[in-house]
């Protein structure tokens, strides 16, 4: 059965080695967000042996473009953003920099998933669409790289109580099939 | 011949883009509702309820219920005796667009096609719309709007079938487009099913079946009865809210239906996130 869990950022290989797909997360502490724009420079800036504009060990990238902040907000509307477009990606900073998170919604390719299982990290899922519930989770943001990309910026994001699903462990389940599979009619 | 004013034009669909992001309407709000309700699965209610949740904060709060805040769509019939003063009819449009994503502190996700470059800087805040006119009788303004996000737009699809595929030929290719789209389109969905005229023609049909409201019946009794069966179907395939697995994947099916070549079946399938901002004005 599916248990509830609050952890803290960063996170250890026993953090993300004791959950399962379906379990519920509330995490704080401080996450990074990133999009595709950015995740291709976070890779070419690995591809040229430099190092990256935040320290990727034990971290949590959340896959979001938030809406402009309102006045005296830290952040706009801020849910996640579909995943698979950063599934080339996910691999390479999850297997040498020991990336342990990342939120986004809807499926990852066997690679990302691979990855999770090999180096241990977990994919998390924040709900698509609920994004006014979920940026009251977060209390300060700040841009740390890339500004020019807008939206697609990455900010390191001081959440509490951000509330997550686990999707994919660290042991090659899958939520999305379990779920799926548990609820499907066939003829 | 009426005459109507460029500046209204503009302040009204200012203000529509900006109550539409932030107000879930009432129809996509009771099918949520109703989806809370009959969902089977704990984990699915749950992100069921935290929607309904975010819908009130959003509403509120003035807040944008997602932020994939969408390209404006816009349907609009213009009436052929009417005159708008001051500037065209598509700049009204296209100013009240910008002038509701900027003021309405909502995203411009407007980018270069292949450069990516986000052009709010260069072309405007989040323009181009997308416009589709319609040249109608009579003197009326009536706009239909929607914020179409990237998630469900991505999962949407056309083809072009042999007539013999027939009915049952749509029914399983529109479950084949949304068994395949899984959790990444945001579900339960409303599902814009476009059937003949030319392949554009499918698509657009498609698109447009998305404004209509939730709930209603197709005046169509062969085109209702698709719809009752594949709301059905839909739901047998266990996505679920979120994906997360469950029995409420699909808020509604809408079919829109033209005629077509003798020897051609298009078909388009345009789906919809759960976050159905769609709103009418008449001007």
């Amino acid at each position: 059965m599916s248990k509830t869990y609050n952890l803290t950022t960063p996170l250890s290989v026993n953090d993300v080695e004791q959950l399962k797909a379906g379990d519920i997360v509330y995490l704080s502490g401080f996450i990074y967000t990133a999009r595709d724009a950015a995740h291709k420079k976070l890779i070419d800036l690995m591809d040229e042996g430099k190092e990256l504009p935040f320290d990727v060990e034990g971290a949590v990238i959340y896959f979001v473009g938030p809406t402009p902040p309102k006045p005296g907000d830290p952040i706009g509307s801020a849910g996640p953003t579909t995943s698979y477009r950063m599934d080339s990606y996910s691999p390479r900073l999850i297997n040498e920099k020991k990336l342990r998170g990342m939120i986004g919604k809807g499926k990852r390719n066997q690679d990302v998933i691979n990855a999770c299982m090999q180096s241990k990290a977990i994919y998390f899922g924040a709900t698509g669409g609920a994004g006014a519930l979920l940026a009251r989770q977060i209390k300060s943001a700040e841009v740390i790289a890339y500004p020019e990309l807008g939206p697609e910026a990455i900010r390191k994001l001081e959440v509490v109580d951000f509330p997550l699903t686990v999707i994919n462990d660290t042991y090659g389940q899958d939520l999305y099939q379990i779920g799926r599979a548990q609820y499907e009619i066939k003829e | 011949m009426r005459e109507i004013q460029y500046e209204d034009i503009v302040k009204a669909i200012r203000d529509c883009i900006i109550y539409s992001a932030n107000n879930l309407p009432k129809d996509a709000y009771e099918k949520m509702q109703e989806a809370y309700n009959n969902e089977k699965s704990p984990v699915s209610k749950e992100v069921l309820k935290q929607l309904l949740e975010n819908a009130d904060i959003a509403s509120n709060e003035e807040r944008p219920l997602c932020q994939d805040t969408g390209l404006a769509v816009f349907f609009v019939k213009v009436g052929e005796d009417l005159k708008v003063v001051g500037g065209s009819l598509k700049a009204a449009i296209n100013e009240g667009t910008e002038k509701g994503y900027k003021d309405g502190y909502l995203r411009a996700s407007t980018c270069h096609w292949d450069t990516r470059a986000n052009l709010k800087d260069e072309i405007g805040y989040n323009l181009p719309a997308i416009i589709h006119f319609d040249l109608v009788e009579g003197d009326g303004l009536e706009i239909e709007y929607a914020a179409k996000g990237g998630g469900s737009e991505n999962v949407s699809r056309a083809t072009v079938m042999a007539p013999a595929a027939g009915r049952a030929g749509i029914i399983k290719y529109v479950k084949e487009v949304i068994s395949n789209a899984g959790p990444n389109p945001c579900p339960p969905l409303t599902v814009g099913v476009g059937i003949g005229g030319t392949f554009e023609k499918a698509v657009i049909s498609s698109k447009h079946a998305l404004f209509r409201e939730l709930g209603s019946e197709n005046e169509n009794p062969v085109l209702n009865e698709m719809e009752k069966e594949l709301i059905v179907e839909l739901n047998k395939l266990g996505i679920g809210a979120m994906g997360m697995g469950g029995t409420q994947t699909v808020f509604g099916v809408h079919i829109e239906a033209n005629p077509c070549h003798i020897a051609s079946l298009p078909v388009s399938v345009n789906v919809q996130c759960h976050s159905s901002r769609h709103t009418k004005i008449k001007l």
